[in-house]
C-alpha cells in the first residue's frame, strides 16, 4: 500500500495517474485473492478438524480390537470387521436400549408438540383470568437450570410411585416453558381474522386451534419437533434419576455404561464407537432433513 | 407464509385480544378453554419443576437417609448443617466440594472465552460475501452440536486414549502425548514445574479455601479435565457460531462496505465495525456459556466419574454421587442449591448487562431468525449438560 501511495505522489500527468490507479486496483485484487485462498485453506483445515473425528468414529467401528488400539489415527481399516456390530446386536442389550429410546423419544416429541402448542395458543389468543400469572410462572421456570433438578426430580418421581416406569421417564419431559413460548410467539404472528371467520361459523376454541391454527403453524411445529426429538433422544441425566431397571435402559444410559465397562474383556473401542455412531444416526438424519430450517433461516428471511 | 409476512404481523401482536365481536357468554367459555388448554403443561411443570425444588429445599436441611418418605415423622430437621459441612467444614465433604468448584471454575474460565471467540471467528469466516461451499462449512462446524454428549464423550475417550488417535498423530511430530484421561496433574503446575517451581510459596500452600489450599486452586485444570474443556469448545462453538451468523446478517452490510471504501484493513473492520455490531450477541453467548458450563454432568458420568484423583469432579456430578451413591441426600440437595445459587448469580449478571444496553436500538430481525437462535442456544445448553 505504501509503495503505491509513493508512486501516486510522483505521478503528475494524466497517463501516470491512470496507470497508477490500475496498479492500485490490481494490487488490491491480488491481495484480495491471496486473502481468499488463505480463508479457504483455513476453513478446509478447520472443517477437517471438526469432521475427521466422526469419520474415525465410523471407520474404527469396522476395525478389529487390536487394530483400533494400534493405529488410532488411520482412517480406513486394513481388514474390515463386523464383529463390533455383531456383538452389539446379537450379544448385548443394544436393540432393547434402542427400542426404549425410540419409545421415549416418540412419545415425548408428540406429547410436547401437543401440550406446548395447546398452552401456547391459550397464552397467545384466549382471554382468561390468571393468564398474566401463568406467563410470569413460565418465565420464572425457564431460569431453573436442568442439572439442579436431578435430585429434586427423583424425589418427586419416587414419591409419586412412578420410579422405574416409562411414566416416570416420559411425563416430566412432556412440557417445557421454552417450547410454549416458541408456539405462543408464532400463534401471535398469525392474523386473527382467520380465526374470526371460523368462530363466526360456530367453531369452538379447540376446533379452531386444532383444524385452523395448528396447521398454519407448521414452521413452529417443526422447530419444536426438532428440539424435542434432539432433547429427548440425547437426554441422559433424567433417565439416570428416573429408572434403574435394565429393561428400561435407554441408548444414552446404555452406551454410557458401555463406555465405562464394556462387554466382557478389553477396551473394545470398535464396539463403543459403533454404538455411539448408531445412536448419532437418528439426530443426524433429522439434522440433514431440516438443515435448511435449522441453519439457513436467516438467509432465507432476507431473500424471500 | 413467508417470513416477511410474519415480521409485519409481529409488529401488531395484540390484534387478537382486542377483537370486538365477542360476547360475555363467549368470554366465559373462552376462559374455561384457556385454563383447559394451559393446565396440562402447567401441572406437569409444577409437579416436576416447582414441587421438586421445594422438596429438595426441605431435604437439604433434613437428615433424610433415602429410605421412605422425606416427610415422614422420623426425618429430622438439621438446619444449615449440610451447607456448613460443604463450605466451612474441614472434612472430606468440604475438600471434595472445594475440589469440584476448583475444577469447574477452571472449566468455565477456559471454555467460555474460547468458545465465544472461536464461534465468532468461524461466523466471520463463513459469513464472507464471496464464499463457495458456505453451507458445507457451516454444516461441518455445526454437526458436533447435534450429537449427544454421551456419543461425543465415547468418541473423545477413544481419541484421547493412551495410544489413541491424538497421541498417534502427536507421535508423527515426535511428541510423546500424555495418558490424557489418567493424568491428574494440573496444567499450571506442569508449566511451573517445567521452569523449576515444584512447590508453592508458603502463602499459597499454607492457606486454604473451601478445604483445599490456594496452591491447589491454582493448579489449573488437570490434563484429564483439559480434554473435557477441548470437547466442550468443540461441541458448542458451532451452535454459538449460528447465533453470530444471525447477528452478522442482521447487521447492515453497507457499513462494512463503507469501511472497505474508506480503506480500512480487515482487522480494523473486524475490530471497529463488526465487533461493535455483534456486541449484544457476544453478551448472550457469554451468558449462555456461563450457565451451561456450570452444569457439567453427562460427560463426567460417561467418561471419568470424577477421576483421576477427583480432578474432573464437578458440583453437578458430586451432587449426584453424594445422593445416589453415598445416600447423603441432604448433602446432595445442598450442593444442588449452591449450584443453583451460582447459576442464578450468573443469570442476574446477564440481566444486568442486558438492561444496560436496552437503550440501544435493536437490529430488526425476523421471527424465524430469532427462533433459530433460541433453538441453537437450547441445543447448545443441552450439549453441555
Amino acid at each position: 500500500m505504501s509503495t503505491v501511495e509513493k508512486q501516486a505522489g510522483t505521478g503528475t500527468d494524466e497517463a501516470g495517474r491512470r496507470q497508477q490507479r490500475s496498479v492500485n486496483v490490481s494490487a488490491g485484487l491480488r491481495r484480495q485473492r491471496r486473502a481468499t485462498v488463505l480463508v479457504y485453506a483455513l476453513l478446509v483445515v478447520l472443517a477437517i478438524i471438526y469432521i475427521y473425528p466422526f469419520l474415525i468414529q465410523v471407520t474404527t467401528s469396522f476395525k478389529s480390537d487390536p487394530e483400533a488400539v494400534a493405529a488410532g489415527v488411520r482412517l480406513l481399516p486394513q481388514t474390515w470387521s463386523f464383529a463390533a456390530y455383531q456383538n452389539l446386536f446379537l450379544r448385548s442389550d443394544f436393540p432393547l436400549w434402542f427400542r426404549n429410546s425410540v419409545i421415549v423419544t416418540l412419545v415425548v416429541t408428540l406429547g410436547r408438540v401437543f401440550l406446548n402448542s395447546l398452552a401456547g395458543y391459550a397464552l397467545a389468543r384466549l382471554q382468561f383470568r390468571g393468564r398474566a400469572f401463568v406467563f410470569a410462572f413460565l418465565v420464572a421456570i425457564m431460569a431453573v437450570p436442568g442439572v439442579v433438578l436431578l435430585i429434586p426430580r427423583f424425589l418427586v418421581i419416587n414419591q409419586l410411585g412412578i420410579y422405574d416406569s416409562f411414566a416416570g421417564m416420559i411425563v416430566p419431559l412432556l412440557a417445557d416453558a421454552a417450547g410454549i413460548f416458541i408456539m405462543k410467539n408464532f400463534f401471535e404472528s398469525i392474523p386473527p381474522s382467520i380465526e374470526e371467520a371460523a368462530r363466526i361459523d360456530g367453531a369452538g376454541p379447540f376446533r379452531i386451534y386444532w383444524s385452523v391454527v395448528l396447521p398454519m403453524a407448521t414452521p413452529a411445529v417443526i422447530t419444536l419437533v426438532i428440539l424435542s426429538f434432539n432433547g429427548s433422544w440425547n437426554e441422559l441425566s433424567h433417565f439416570i434419576v428416573s429408572a434403574q431397571d435394565p429393561e428400561l435402559r435407554t441408548l444414552t444410559k446404555g452406551v454410557a455404561q458401555l463406555a465405562s465397562g464394556g462387554l466382557g474383556q478389553g477396551l473394545q473401542y470398535p464396539l463403543k464407537l459403533g454404538a455411539a455412531a448408531i445412536m448419532t444416526i437418528p439426530v443426524a438424519v433429522l439434522f440433514f432433513i431440516f438443515q435448511k430450517r435449522i441453519m439457513n433461516v436467516t438467509g432465507g428471511a432476507v431473500k424471500e | 407464509m413467508s417470513d416477511l409476512d410474519t415480521e409485519t404481523e409481529r409488529t401488531r401482536p395484540d390484534l387478537g385480544r382486542r377483537s370486538p365481536s365477542r360476547g360475555s357468554g363467549l368470554r366465559g367459555h373462552e376462559a374455561l378453554a384457556g385454563w383447559l388448554f394451559i393446565s396440562p403443561a402447567v401441572i406437569i411443570l409444577g409437579l416436576f419443576l416447582v414441587i421438586p425444588v421445594a422438596m429438595a429445599a426441605w431435604v437439604s436441611v433434613s437428615d433424610w437417609s433415602g429410605r421412605g418418605s422425606p416427610f415422614s415423622s422420623t426425618v429430622g430437621f438439621v438446619g444449615t448443617e449440610h451447607y456448613r459441612e460443604l463450605i466451612a467444614g474441614d472434612g472430606l465433604a468440604t475438600r471434595d466440594f472445594g475440589t469440584s468448584l476448583r475444577n469447574n471454575v477452571w472449566y468455565v474460565v477456559l471454555v467460555v472465552p474460547t468458545q465465544t471467540a472461536l464461534a465468532l471467528f468461524l461466523a466471520v469466516l463463513v459469513n464472507r460475501q464471496v464464499l463457495r461451499g458456505r453451507g458445507i462449512f457451516r454444516t461441518a462446524f455445526f454437526f458436533p452440536s447435534v450429537t449427544s454428549s454421551v456419543a461425543i464423550t465415547v468418541l473423545f475417550l477413544f481419541l484421547f486414549s493412551a495410544s489413541g488417535a491424538v497421541n498417534n498423530a502427536l507421535s508423527f511430530l515426535s511428541v510423546n502425548g500424555p495418558n490424557w484421561f489418567a493424568d491428574a496433574r494440573g496444567v499450571l503446575h506442569i508449566i511451573l514445574g517445567a521452569i523449576g517451581v515444584e512447590q508453592g510459596p508458603e502463602a499459597l500452600a499454607g492457606n486454604s479455601f473451601i478445604g483445599i489450599s490456594w496452591w491447589d486452586w491454582f493448579a489449573g485444570p488437570s490434563v484429564a479435565m483439559s480434554v473435557f474443556i477441548i470437547m466442550a469448545i468443540f461441541t458448542t462453538s458451532g451452535t454459538f457460531m449460528l447465533l453470530f451468523i444471525a447477528a452478522l446478517q442482521a447487521a447492515a452490510g453497507d457499513v462494512d462496505e463503507a469501511a472497505v471504501v474508506d480503506g480500512a484493513s480487515e482487522w480494523q473492520r473486524f475490530w471497529y465495525v463488526t465487533l461493535p455490531m455483534v456486541k449484544p450477541t457476544v453478551f448472550t453467548v457469554v451468558t449462555l456459556g456461563l450457565i451451561g458450563t456450570w452444569q457439567v454432568f453427562d460427560q463426567i458420568y460417561t467418561g471419568t466419574k470424577g477421576g483421576p484423583a477427583k480432578t474432573t469432579l464437578t458440583p453437578a456430578y458430586l451432587s449426584y454421587q453424594a445422593s445416589f451413591e453415598s445416600q447423603q441426600w441432604g448433602r446432595g440437595a445442598a450442593i444442588a442449591f449452591i449450584l443453583f445459587a451460582i447459576i442464578v448469580v450468573m443469570t442476574i449478571f446477564q440481566r444486568f448487562i442486558l438492561r444496560e444496553r436496552d437503550g440501544e436500538p435493536k437490529p430488526k430481525r425476523s421471527f424465524l431468525s430469532r427462533r433459530s437462535g433460541e433453538s441453537g442456544a437450547t441445543s447448545g445448553a443441552g450439549a453441555q449438560l
